[in-house]
C-alpha cells in the first residue's frame, strides 16, 4: 500500500526551528532546515532528494550549511529568489554571533555557507520544478516575509503542501498568501496563532501609532525590537506614512547594516510586495524613506524623543538592549519564543540578567502588539478551505493550542488532523489511481453512446488493457488482437428449435418475426427478404424437415459475443409462438 | 488540429490553434509597417510638412490632393496613422478561449482583439511582458493622442482609387481593415484580461490541454509556449535568442519531442551580426559627437535600449565622452528604466547575482545617478531647459512617423554634422526616412536583432527533433532581395509546412490516445495474463466517468441484490442488454486434446471427420456437430441449453479472451 510519511525533526509541537521530513512515493524531501542540531542523524545523505526552505528566517534555514556541508547532503536545495539572496547574509550574521561572540566551536564556516548556496536552485512562484522524472515541486506566495513561499510536493497524483510561515491578510508591504484548490493528500500548516483571532489590522496599526505618538509627545524614546528583515520594513512604512500625514519631525532611526541592506532588497524585489506598492513604485518607491534615517551610535544619547525600530526580537541576545538610558517604551510587535529577552520582558520580568552577569533593571513601559505576519486561526482555516486537503498536519505551534485547532479543523472540514511531536512519524496510506491511456477510437465510441438517454444503471465499458513495461493502454478488444498480431477465433452456436406449426416456412418465419417484434421492443428485429429473421446480429431461419410436415425447425445462430441474447431467444422460442389471430 | 494564420508578418505573428476542444490564439502582433505610408505627426507645427504639394494623377486630376501629399517622389497619406490588424474574419474570434503572449512586441494588437470581437477568454503572459507591453501601448497611445489630427483620410482606400496610386500604396494589403490606434481605456480593459504566469508554470485549460511558458531568451519575460495533452505536444517558438544579453537564457531542452513546432519570430536581418552592429553603433556615435554633431537613436522604450545603455556605460569613459549627455525621451522612459531593475528573476545569471548583492542589475541606474543619463517624458517641459548639444537622444517611435523623434528629425535633419542611427530592425530605414528627404543628416543603419538566425534555427531543430515544423512562408525561401542565398531559409527534414496570411492549415498529426485514470479498486480486480514476454493483457469492464475532460475508470457497480418477490417482474427485465459485450476470443483448438477433454467429461461415441479446412467432431448421441477450423468453431446442436453451455465452456478452455 503506498503511503506518505511525515516526521517533524523540528517544529513538531513547538515554535521555531522548523525541519520536516516528508516521504512520498519513495521520494524523501526535507522541508525547511531550521537551526536545530539534535536530530541531524536522521537526515543523512542519500535519504533526501530535495530540501526546500520556505523563507529566510533562521528558524527555517539556519541549519542549511550544517546539513549540506557538515552532514553531507549533496542534493539540490530549492528556494525562491529573494530567499536565495537574503539567506546567506543572515546565515553569515548568525555564524558571526555564534562563533565570534559566543565562541561556539564546530560551527559551519563562511566558506561552507558559500558552498551550500551553490547547491541552491532558485524557483519562481508557480513554476513547476521537475526534481527528477517523477518528483515535482511548486512554490506559492506565502506573505509572511519577502520571498516566503509555500511548497507543493507532487509525485504522480499524490501531493503534499507545506505552508512554511504564512500570512492570510495583506500587510503594509506584502500581499496575502494564496493557493489554488490543489487538493493535496496532506496539508502541513504552521499553527503559531492556532487559538488567536486577531482584530483588524487597521485597529492594531492605529493603536500602535497612537502609543508611539503619545510617547514621543511626552518627549520619550520608543524602542521597537523587531526583526531587521520584514517587520522592520512594515513598521517603517507605517511610521513613514504617519509621520508624513501628521507632519512630525521627531527622528526615526533604523539600524545601519542589515536593515539598510534589507531595504535595498525590498526595492529590487518589489514584485514580491503587495499590489499597492508594486503599482506605485515608479512614482515613489515605498522603501526609500524620507523620515527614517540610518542610526548612528552617537544618536543614542541625544536628548529628546526618538523612535528606534531595531535589532532581533527573538534572539537571546538583543543588541537593542545595549542602548541604555531613558527608554520610555518598548513595543513588541511579534511572537517571542521562551527564553529570549523579549519573552522575559513581556512576562513582566523586571530584572534581566545580561551577558557578563550584569543585571539590568527594566524601567520602561512595555507593550505587546501582535504585528507578526503569521496566519491566525481564521487564516489557517481559510487556507485549509482554499487547498481542500484530504488531511491536515499541524506544526510550528504550541501543543495545547494545536489540540484546539486540530479539533476545529476535524469538525469543520471532516478531515483527519495530525500533530506529531518531534521525531514522531505520521503515516498516511494513499490510494493513487493509475494513469494510463485509452485509445481515442474506444473513447469516442463510448462517449457517443454515453450521450444517448440511458437507463439509470451506468454503462459498462469493455476493452483490453495492454501492459507493457509500466505503460498501460486501454484499447478495444479488436485493436488489442490486431496489435498483438493475433487472429480472432469466432465461436458460433446454432440451435435447432422444434416448433409445431403446420404452415409454410415463410409464414412461420413471419410469425416468429411478429412475436419477437412485440416482445423485444428495445431491439432491432428485422425480417429479411430471403425469409430469415434477425434480432440484432442473431440469425433465425425456419426450415421444414422432410419427415414431419407438421413440425418446423428454427435454426437460431449466434456468436459467442451475443451469448446472452442468443440463449434468451432459444428459451423464448422454445415456449412456442402465441396463436396467431386468425 | 488546425492552425488559422491571421497575420502575414513573420515576427509579429497571430495564429489560432484548434487543439482538442480548445481554441488558442498564439500571439497578437500588430503590423505597424502600415504607418510608413503616412506623413509624420510633428509635435510642433512643421512648415515643411504642411507645405508639401498635394498629389495628382498623371492626367492632372487632383481629387486626392487633400489626402495624399508628395515628398521627394514618394506619396504619403496625410491622415492619422493606421495599423494593419490581424485577420478578424477568418475565424470567429469570440470562440477563442485563451490568448498566449510570447513577448511584449507581440501583444500590440491585443486591445483590438479583446475589445472588439466578443472575446470572453483569458490572456496569459508573464509579468515583465505585461508591464513592458503596457508601457509600449501607453507610449503609442500617447504619441498619437497628443497631436490630434483632424483629418482621417479614407478616399484613397477605395479599391478603384487605390489601383491608380503609385507603389507602395498601390500594393498595400487589406487597407480597408486598417484601423486607428486604440485608446488608453481600451488598453486598460485589454490588460485587465491578462493572467500572470511564470516560466515552467503548468496551466490547465479545461482539463483538456496544458500550456506552459518557457524562457525564450529574447526579451524580459519573453517566452515560448508548450501546448500539450498527455499524448501530443505542440511547441510554439516565437522571438527567441541564443545570445547572452540581459534576459534569462532560452530553455531549449523542454522543446524536445514535439509533434509540431510552430516557428515564428526569427531575426529580420539574418545577415547582420548583433555584436558587430553594437560596435558600429558605438564608433559612429563617438565619431559624430567628437565632430560636434548630435546623435539620434529612434528606438522602443524597452529592450535593446538597455543593452545599448550598458554598452555606452562601458564605452563613453574609454572614448572620452563622459561629458556628453545622454537623453532618453519617452512618456514611459522613467517607468521603463525603473521596471528594468525589478525583474531580477527574469534576468540572466550575471544580472541576477548583482541583485543578490544587492545592487541594481542594470548599470543605467549609475548613469542616472551620475547625471550622465537623463530621462524626460517629452521634449516639452524640463527637457528644453536642460538640453545641451552635442548630445545623444534615444527616443521613439522607430517608424519616425510619430513621437518626439519627428521633432528631432526636423531639427537636426538639415545638418550633416548630425547622425541618425537605426538600431531597431522592425522598419526599413529608407522607407522610414522617405518623408524627411532631402536630408543632410548622416544615416547609419545598425539593426540589432538578437533573434535566432537560420544557422541557429537549423541547429535548434536538429537538437529538439520535432516531427513537423510549421513556419511563415517567408522562412522557407531565400529573401526576395537575395535569391541566391539559399542558406537564408529553414532547412529541416521533413520540409517545413509554410503558411501565409488568411490561410488555414490542417496540421499533420493524428491523435490516438487520451489519458485515463484507473481507480485503484478496479486495478486490484484486474487479472493480467502474459501474452508475449513483457506484454500482459487484462480484459476490463468498467464504468467510464468523465468530468471536466478528465476520464476515470471506476469498478462496475455490484449487481443489485434481487429484490424480494413483492414487485412483479416485468418481461422486459429478463431481456438481456445486447450492449453488454462478451470479450473477443483468440487461439485455436487442437482437435485431439479437445476430443480427450470431451471424453473426460463423459461424452462417448465421438467421431472425428477431416474436412478441407479442419475437422468436424460429431457427438452422435446428442445429435451435435462441432466444426473446428483454424480460427472458428461452430457448435450446432438441439435446443438443449445444458448441453450447449457444457460444450461452450469446454471450448472456451482452449481459447483466450480479450
Amino acid at each position: 500500500m503506498p503511503e506518505i510519511r511525515v516526521t517533524p525533526l523540528g517544529a513538531g509541537q513547538d515554535v521555531g526551528r522548523s525541519c520536516i521530513l516528508v516521504s512520498i512515493a519513495g521520494k524523501n524531501v526535507m522541508l525547511d532546515c531550521g537551526m536545530h542540531m539534535g536530530f541531524s542523524d536522521d537526515g543523512g545523505p542519500g535519504l533526501t532528494c530535495a530540501a526546500s526552505p520556505s523563507h529566510f528566517h533562521l528558524d527555517h534555514c539556519g541549519a542549511l550549511p550544517y546539513f549540506s556541508e557538515m552532514v553531507g547532503y549533496d542534493g539540490p536545495i530549492y528556494m525562491t529568489h529573494p530567499t536565495q539572496a537574503i539567506c546567506p547574509i543572515l546565515l553569515e550574521d548568525y555564524r558571526k554571533i555564534a562563533v565570534d561572540k559566543k565562541g561556539e566551536a564546530n560551527f559551519f564556516t563562511s566558506q561552507m555557507i558559500k558552498d551550500c548556496m551553490k547547491k541552491v536552485v532558485a524557483v519562481h512562484l508557480h513554476q513547476t520544478v521537475q526534481v527528477d522524472d517523477e518528483l515535482e515541486i511548486k512554490a506559492y506566495y506565502a506573505g509572511h516575509v519577502l520571498g516566503a513561499a509555500m511548497f507543493q510536493i507532487k509525485v504522480g497524483s499524490e501531493s503534499v503542501v507545506y505552508t512554511g510561515d504564512y500570512n492570510m491578510t495583506p500587510d503594509r508591504h506584502l500581499g496575502a498568501a494564496w493557493i489554488d484548490k490543489c487538493r493535496p493528500n496532506l496539508l502541513i500548516t504552521e499553527s503559531t496563532y492556532a487559538t488567536t483571532i486577531r482584530d483588524s489590522k487597521r485597529c492594531r496599526e492605529r493603536d500602535f501609532l497612537k502609543k508611539v505618538h503619545e510617547t514621543v509627545e511626552r518627549g520619550g524614546k520608543v524602542l521597537i525590537p523587531v526583526f531587521a528583515l520584514g517587520r522592520a520594513q512594515e513598521l517603517c512604512i507605517l511610521l513613514e506614512t504617519f509621520w508624513e500625514r501628521m507632519n512630525l519631525k521627531v527622528p526615526i532611526y533604523f539600524s545601519t547594516g542589515l536593515t539598510e541592506k534589507a531595504n535595498h532588497y525590498y526595492k529590487l524585489f518589489i514584485t514580491w510586495t503587495n499590489q499597492k506598492i508594486r503599482k506605485t513604485f515608479v512614482q515613489r518607491n515605498m522603501f526609500e524613506f524620507k523620515h527614517i534615517k540610518a542610526f548612528d551610535r552617537a544618536f543614542a544619547d541625544n536628548p529628546g524623543p526618538m523612535v528606534r525600530p531595531c535589532g532581533d526580537r527573538c534572539c537571546p541576545r538583543a543588541p537593542s538592549f545595549h542602548i541604555r538610558g531613558a527608554w520610555e517604551g518598548v513595543i513588541m510587535p511579534g511572537y517571542c519564543v521562551q527564553g529570549t529577552v523579549g519573552h522575559k520582558i513581556l512576562s513582566g520580568q523586571r530584572k534581566l540578567e545580561m551577558e557578563g552577569r550584569q543585571v539590568l533593571e527594566v524601567k520602561m513601559q512595555v507593550e505587546y502588539m501582535s504585528f507578526s505576519a503569521h496566519a491566525d486561526a481564521k487564516g489557517i482555516m481559510q487556507l485549509v478551505g482554499q487547498a481542500e486537503p484530504e488531511s491536515v498536519l499541524l506544526v510550528h505551534g504550541e501543543a495545547k493550542k494545536m489540540e484546539f485547532l486540530k479539533q476545529k479543523i476535524e469538525q469543520e472540514f471532516r478531515v483527519n488532523c495530525y500533530m506529531p511531536a518531534n521525531g514522531e512519524t505520521v503515516v498516511l496510506p494513499t490510494s493513487p489511481s493509475i494513469p494510463g491511456g485509452i485509445s481515442l477510437g474506444l473513447l469516442k465510441r463510448e462517449m457517443a453512446q454515453g450521450l444517448l438517454p440511458e437507463a439509470k444503471r451506468p454503462r459498462l465499458l469493455h476493452g483490453t488493457l495492454i501492459m507493457k513495461d509500466s505503460n498501460f493502454r486501454l484499447v478495444s478488444s479488436e485493436q488489442a488482437l490486431k496489435e498483438l498480431g493475433l487472429a480472432e477465433h469466432q465461436l458460433r452456436f446454432t440451435c435447432r428449435v422444434h416448433l409445431h406449426d403446420t404452415r409454410k416456412e415463410q409464414e412461420t418465419a413471419m410469425r416468429v418475426y411478429s412475436h419477437l417484434k412485440s416482445v423485444l421492443k428495445d431491439h432491432c428485429v428485422q425480417h429479411l427478404p430471403d425469409g430469415s429473421v434477425t434480432v440484432e446480429s442473431i440469425l433465425i431461419q425456419a426450415a421444414a424437415p422432410s419427415e414431419d410436415p407438421a413440425t418446423k425447425v428454427l435454426l437460431v445462430s449466434w456468436t459467442y459475443q451475443d451469448e446472452e441474447l442468443g440463449s434468451y431467444l432459444t428459451s423464448l422460442l422454445k415456449k412456442g409462438l402465441p396463436q396467431a389471430p386468425s | 488540429m488546425k492552425l488559422y494564420c491571421l497575420s502575414g508578418h513573420p515576427t509579429l505573428p497571430c495564429n489560432v490553434l484548434k487543439f482538442k476542444s480548445t481554441t488558442i490564439m498564439l500571439d497578437c502582433g500588430l503590423d505597424m509597417t502600415s504607418t510608413l505610408n503616412f506623413l509624420p505627426l510633428p509635435l510642433v507645427q512643421s512648415p515643411r510638412l504642411s507645405s508639401l504639394p498635394g498629389w495628382s494623377l498623371k492626367d492632372g486630376n487632383a481629387f486626392l490632393d487633400k489626402e495624399l501629399k508628395e515628398c521627394s517622389g514618394h506619396v504619403f497619406v496625410d491622415s492619422v496613422p493606421e495599423f494593419c490588424l490581424p485577420e478578424t474574419e477568418l475565424i470567429d474570434l469570440s470562440t477563442v478561449d485563451v490568448i498566449l503572449i510570447s513577448n511584449y512586441h507581440c501583444m500590440m494588437a491585443l486591445p483590438y482583439i479583446t475589445e472588439h470581437t466578443g472575446f470572453t477568454g483569458t490572456v496569459y503572459a508573464t509579468e515583465p511582458t505585461v508591464q513592458i507591453g503596457r508601457l509600449l501601448m501607453e507610449e503609442l497611445v500617447n504619441f498619437i493622442e497628443r497631436v490630434p489630427k483632424a483629418q482621417s483620410a479614407s478616399l484613397w482606400k477605395n479599391k478603384d482609387v487605390q489601383r491608380l496610386l503609385p507603389s507602395p500604396l498601390k500594393d498595400a494589403v487589406e487597407v480597408s481593415t486598417w484601423r486607428r490606434c486604440y485608446t488608453m481605456q481600451e488598453v486598460n480593459s485589454a490588460l485587465s484580461k491578462i493572467q500572470l504566469v511564470g516560466y515552467s508554470q503548468k496551466i490547465e485549460l479545461f482539463g483538456a490541454v496544458q500550456v506552459t511558458p518557457l524562457s525564450s531568451g529574447y526579451a524580459l519575460g519573453s517566452s515560448n509556449w508548450i501546448i500539450q495533452s498527455h499524448y501530443e505536444k505542440v511547441s510554439y517558438v516565437s522571438g527567441s535568442s541564443l545570445l547572452t544579453t540581459h534576459p534569462q537564457p532560452m530553455d531549449q531542452a523542454s522543446l524536445k519531442n514535439s509533434d509540431v513546432l510552430v516557428l515564428t519570430g526569427l531575426t529580420q536581418i539574418p545577415t547582420a551580426n548583433p555584436d558587430g552592429m553594437v560596435g558600429e553603433f558605438c564608433s559612429n556615435l563617438a565619431l559624430t559627437v567628437r565632430n560636434g554633431g548630435n546623435v539620434l537613436v529612434p528606438c522602443y522604450p524597452s529592450g535593446v535600449i538597455y543593452d545599448l545603455l550598458e554598452c555606452l556605460y562601458q564605452y563613453i569613459d574609454s572614448a572620452g565622452l563622459s561629458s556628453v549627455p545622454l537623453y532618453f525621451i519617452s512618456p514611459v522612459a522613467n517607468s521603463s528604466l525603473e521596471f528594468s531593475q525589478i525583474f531580477a528573476e527574469w534576468l540572466c545569471h550575471n544580472k541576477q547575482s548583482k541583485v543578490y548583492l544587492p545592487e541594481p542589475p542594470f548599470p543605467h541606474a549609475e548613469l542616472i545617478q551620475t547625471n550622465k543619463l537623463k530621462h524626460y517624458p517629452s521634449i516639452h517641459g524640463d527637457f528644453s531647459n536642460d538640453f545641451r548639444q552635442p548630445c545623444v537622444v534615444f527616443t521613439g517611435h522607430p517608424s519616425l512617423r510619430f513621437g518626439d523623434v519627428v521633432h528631432f528629425m526636423e531639427l537636426w535633419g538639415k545638418s550633416s554634422l548630425n547622425t541618425v542611427i537605426f538600431t531597431e530592425p522592425d522598419f526599413s530605414y529608407l522607407e522610414a526616412l522617405a518623408p524627411y528627404q532631402p536630408l543632410a543628416m548622416k544615416c547609419i543603419y545598425c539593426p540589432i536583432d538578437t533573434r535566432l538566425n537560420f544557422i541557429q534555427v537549423s541547429k535548434l531543430l536538429k537538437e529538439v527533433q520535432p516531427l513537423h515544423v510549421v513556419c511563415p512562408e517567408q522562412y522557407t525561401q531565400p529573401p526576395p532581395a537575395q535569391p541566391h542565398r539559399t542558406d537564408l531559409a529553414i532547412d529541416c527534414q521533413p520540409p517545413a509546412t509554410s503558411y501565409r496570411r488568411a490561410e488555414v492549415l490542417t496540421l499533420p498529426f493524428k491523435r490516438r490516445y487520451e489519458k485515463i485514470e484507473i481507480m485503484p479498486e478496479l486495478a486490484d480486480s484486474l487479472v493480467p495474463m502474459e501474452i508475449k514476454p513483457g506484454i500482459s493483457l487484462a480484459t476490463v469492464s468498467a464504468v467510464l466517468h468523465t468530468k471536466d475532460n478528465k476520464h476515470v475508470l471506476q469498478p462496475p457497480p455490484r449487481p443489485a441484490q434481487p429484490t424480494s418477490g413483492k414487485k412483479r417482474k416485468r418481461v422486459s427485465d429478463d431481456i438481456p442488454d445486447c450492449k453488454v459485450l462478451k470479450p473477443l476470443l483468440s487461439g485455436s483448438i487442437p482437435v485431439e486434446q479437445f476430443v480427450q477433454t470431451l471424453e473426460k467429461h463423459g461424452f462417448s461415441d465421438i467421431k472425428v471427420e477431416d474436412t478441407a479446412k479442419g475437422h468436424i467432431v460429431l457427438l452422435q448421441e446428442a445429435e451435435t456437430l462441432i466444426q473446428i477450423e483454424e480460427d472458428s468453431t461452430h457448435i450446432i446442436c438441439d435446443n438443449d441449453e445444458m448441453l450447449r453451455v457444457r460444450l461452450r465452456d469446454l471450448v472456451l478452455k482452449f481459447l483466450q479472451k480479450f
